[in-house]
């Protein structure tokens, strides 16, 4: 039995792993792909923190810019805790090796994000992500810390007294083994799920909320499900993030007669409400030119983007215009959790886009994200660490390690007689059009009934592929229950949620209604409830 | 248009086979390929993927013996799609990268101890920009023939990770992490350069190997395959 178990490798994950490993416990880590393919990866944009250079940024701008986006859903005290600790963590990177760009007098880079009042987003050119993922990855190996990757998350093991968490299970990816993992204290670091939206997100295919949903079936409490972030800038067929900076550099948006139709430096849920609004109502096409910005500019500053519109939508942004629509791109909901990153099950603590810390509210800030992975994965491992050599728990029982062994052997001899990769396209296309941008309530109902149907179909859905080893339509399989689940509790919170915030947007319900829902949406598996301090 | 996918699994009786799959010829990505024919084809073809848009680096694969990535790369009708080479395949286009990642480990690459008090201009940030591009795609080593007679070898991307944080200026602890890739390291490469051609991220690891190699010379290390010592700028030993 380890100390900390910690399920999920990105960027939460490994700060966990290292922080908890530094306190003292020993530390395991299982991931479902290898740790430096974890979504992380892919943030581009930058990492707040008021470093207060050059300009008169202020952790305490930070905290307001931060308090202000969340519409009234943000915890001012973790917000504070967030920015405060924003420096101290960048510094942190710095010094492990993340090699941020640097200014003329050797500083380290910032550049303006959305919704911010400064320069405050620290960047390695366009490969934030990556260079921190990867330099973390580097580090955990220094430390060595041990990975055990392809584990699938199956479920989270408890006990059933006194919801005291005692490990987890996991299928072995490679060998098709369910295997339990015992820990005294577990952390999930297993990302958001905007891939209930299938291929309308920016998100990595497996952002399938596994952890969440997992967290759900044990007993823990989800809050503010409902506010899911679209960007408004993603390529049409692809669903690959155009950064913002495409915009910020002066690039247009335009109509169908390729006329500019709004302000493209608008937030980004208004922003992705126009463009919506524009696809519905005019010939369903939008575009971002950026010719005039000119090749050379292009080529230094957006060459993924250049690289990727050639490759996905066979055009050259350099002399053609590219095609775009808002997808689901960031989920401020998640796993419950207090202010020492635990959930509400003893020993289970929650970390990154999986959790929610009450940072976001209902509208995130770009760069507060990869923030958010540092400060709190340093809580949630220290406490962990702590919580662990205090417990004198020990847990032997094999109920869900037996339950989880037999459901998958049944899957492994289930004659399937429908489709599940078609009704994950078809959730995909039910929540961008009913559960996404704007919601009404009749939508949101009979999107409802749709997903309480296909619920009702799973017992027909299953595996093709009966192998044992490396089965990939088994693990899709599972992501798609998981996607599932969390859908309902998506739109049952949307539909509980009568009034606009944020993300959160229905066109029946316009306006900001503090007086009833200046509160968080709590779900836990039997129900939904608005309550918690905020 | 067809595509023949080497298929392998330790499952079922037939190790081995080219399986030939017909699609519609349309303007898109393997990885799109691949998925199609799993969704709607053949649910038990295996591979890897996960950000489609070249930074995780999950489905690196070979076409026509070289490696490319399959979301960046547009098939023609007769392509033949392999896995990775000198990683064991666990099935079909998945090979199992456990081994190869540890070569990370073993040439100490990774930051150890980092002075505050050296700050980075933008030309020192320069220096190892390209090396800290790495995805981990396995494509250089898959292309690496010294696999062939050293399987310890510690490899083109563990190398240039080395001299990512050997090159930094911060570093005060570059000893440890050159004494690291001396044994089944620097010396081992033949200087071929077919890891260069294949890696998407534009990275040269031969060159980082050249300069791991100068750098040994100069903390005095020799190459031991000289004959009585000396230093190789890196004349290409076919
Ligand atoms: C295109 C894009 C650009 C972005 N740009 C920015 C930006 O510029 N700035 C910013 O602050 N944020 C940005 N974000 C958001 C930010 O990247 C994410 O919120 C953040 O990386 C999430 O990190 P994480 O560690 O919580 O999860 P992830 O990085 O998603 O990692 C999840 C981990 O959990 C594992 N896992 C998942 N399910 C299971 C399971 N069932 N069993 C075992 N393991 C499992 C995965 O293998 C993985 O290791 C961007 C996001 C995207 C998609
Ligand atoms: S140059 Fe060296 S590392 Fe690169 S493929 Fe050749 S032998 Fe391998
Ligand atoms: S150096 Fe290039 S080819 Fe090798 S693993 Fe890194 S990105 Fe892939």
């Amino acid at each position: 039995m380890v100390d900390v178990l910690i399920v999920g490798a990105g960027g939460a994950g490994l700060v966990a792993a290292l922080h908890a490993k530094a306190s003292g416990a020993s530390v395991k880590v299982i991931c479902k792909s290898y740790p430096t393919r974890s979504q992380t990866c892919m943030a581009q944009g930058g990492i707040n923190a008021a470093l207060s250079h050059g300009d008169e940024d202020l952790v305490e701008i930070h905290a307001q810019d931060t308090l202000k986006s969340s519409q009234g859903l943000g915890s001012k005290e973790a917000i504070d805790m967030l920015c405060f600790n924003g420096v101290e963590a960048v510094e942190w990177l710095d010094r492990i090796g993340v090699p941020f760009s640097r200014t003329s007098d050797n500083k380290i880079a910032q550049r303006r994000l959305g919704g911010a009042t400064h320069a405050r987003a620290c960047y390695a050119q366009d490969y934030t992500g990556l260079k921190i993922l990867h330099t973390l990855y580097d580090q955990c190996n220094r430390e060595g810390i041990e990975f055990c990757n392809e584990r699938f998350l199956l479920n989270i093991m408890t006990q059933e007294s006194d919801l005291h968490v005692s490990g987890v299970t996991a299928l072995n990816i490679k060998t098709g083994e369910v295997e339990s993992y015992e820990a005294k204290s577990v952390i999930l670091a297993t990302g958001g799920y905007s891939r209930l939206y299938d291929r309308h997100s920016t998100n990595a295919t497996n952002s399938t909320g596994d952890g969440i949903a997992a967290a759900l079936r044990a007993g823990a409490k989800l809050s503010d499900m409902e506010f899911v972030q679209f960007h408004p800038t993603a390529l049409k067929n692809s669903s690959i993030l155009i950064s913002e900076s495409a915009r910020g550099a002066g690039g247009h948006l335009l109509d169908k007669n390729h006329k500019r139709f709004t302000d493209e430096l608008a937030p980004r849920d208004k922003l992705s409400q126009a463009i919506l609004k524009e696809l519905e109502d005019g010939s369903g096409e939008v575009f971002l030119d950026i010719r005039h910005l000119g090749e050379k500019f292009i080529d230094e500053e957006l060459p993924q983007e250049r690289k990727l519109a050639k490759l996905y939508e066979n055009i050259d942004p350099v002399n053609e215009l590219i095609p775009i629509k808002p997808v689901a791109h960031y989920t401020m909901g998640g796993i419950e959790v207090d202010n020492s990153s635990q959930t509400a099950l003893k020993g289970l603590f929650g970390v990154g886009e999986c959790a929610n810390h009450n940072v976001h509210g209902a509208n995130r800030l770009g760069g507060n994200s990869l923030l958010e992975l540092i400060v709190f994965g340093k809580q949630a491992g220290e406490n962990a660490a702590k919580y662990a050599k205090e417990s004198t728990f020990t847990c032997k029982s094999k109920r869900v390690f037996e339950s989880d062994k037999k459901s998958i052997d049944a899957l492994r001899d289930f004659e399937v007689e429908i489709d599940f990769y078609e009704k994950k396209r078809a959730i995909g296309e039910l929540f961008y059009r009913y559960v996404g941008i704007k919601r009404n309530e009749k939508e949101l109902l009979s999107a409802l009934d749709e997903i309480l149907k296909i619920k009702d179909e799973l017992c027909k859905m299953g595996i093709r592929d009966k192998s044992q080893i490396y089965n990939t339509n088994l693990i899709e399989f599972l992501e798609f229950k998981n996607i599932l689940e969390i859908g309902e509790v998506v739109i049952n919170s949307a539909i509980k949620r009568k009034e606009s915030r944020g993300a959160h947007f229905r066109e029946d319900k316009p306006f900001q209604d503090d007086e009833n829902f200046a509160l968080h949406t709590i779900a836990d598996n039997k129900s939904i409830s608005f309550g918690g301090e905020i | 248009m067809r595509v023949h996918i080497k298929r392998f699994s330790l499952d079922d009786e037939i190790k081995q086979e080219s399986v030939t799959y017909e699609l519609e010829a349309k303007e898109q990505t393997l990885l799109a390929i691949l998925q199609e024919i799993k969704s709607t084809q053949d649910s038990s073809l295996s591979f890897t993927s996960s950000c489609r848009s070249s930074v995780c680096g999950s489905c690196a694969m070979r076409v026509n013996g070289v490696e490319v990535l399959a979301c960046a790369y547009k098939p023609k009708d007769g392509d033949v799609v392999e896995p990775l080479k000198n990683m064991p395949v666990i099935r079909d286009l998945v090979v199992d990268m456990d081994k190869a990642l540890t070569c990370n480990t073993k040439a100490a690459a990774f930051s150890s101890k980092n002075s505050k008090n050296i700050a980075l201009s933008p030309d020192d940030e320069k220096v190892n920009e390209l090396q800290s591009d790495c995805i981990l795609c396995g494509s250089c080593y898959s292309a690496c023939p010294v696999y062939e007679s050293n399987e310890n070898f510690i490899g083109p991307f563990a190398l240039t990770r080395s001299w990512r944080y050997v090159s930094d200026k911060r570093e005060q602890d570059v000893d440890q992490k050159i004494e690291a890739i001396q044994k089944d390291g620097i010396w081992d490469c033949t200087l071929c350069n077919e890891c260069v051609p294949v890696c998407p991220q534009g990275i040269a690891p031969k060159q980082d190997i050249m300069m791991l190699r100068s750098k040994s010379g100069v903390m005095g290390h020799i190459d031991p395959n000289m004959f009585g010592g000396g230093l190789d700028f890196g004349t290409p030993t076919f």
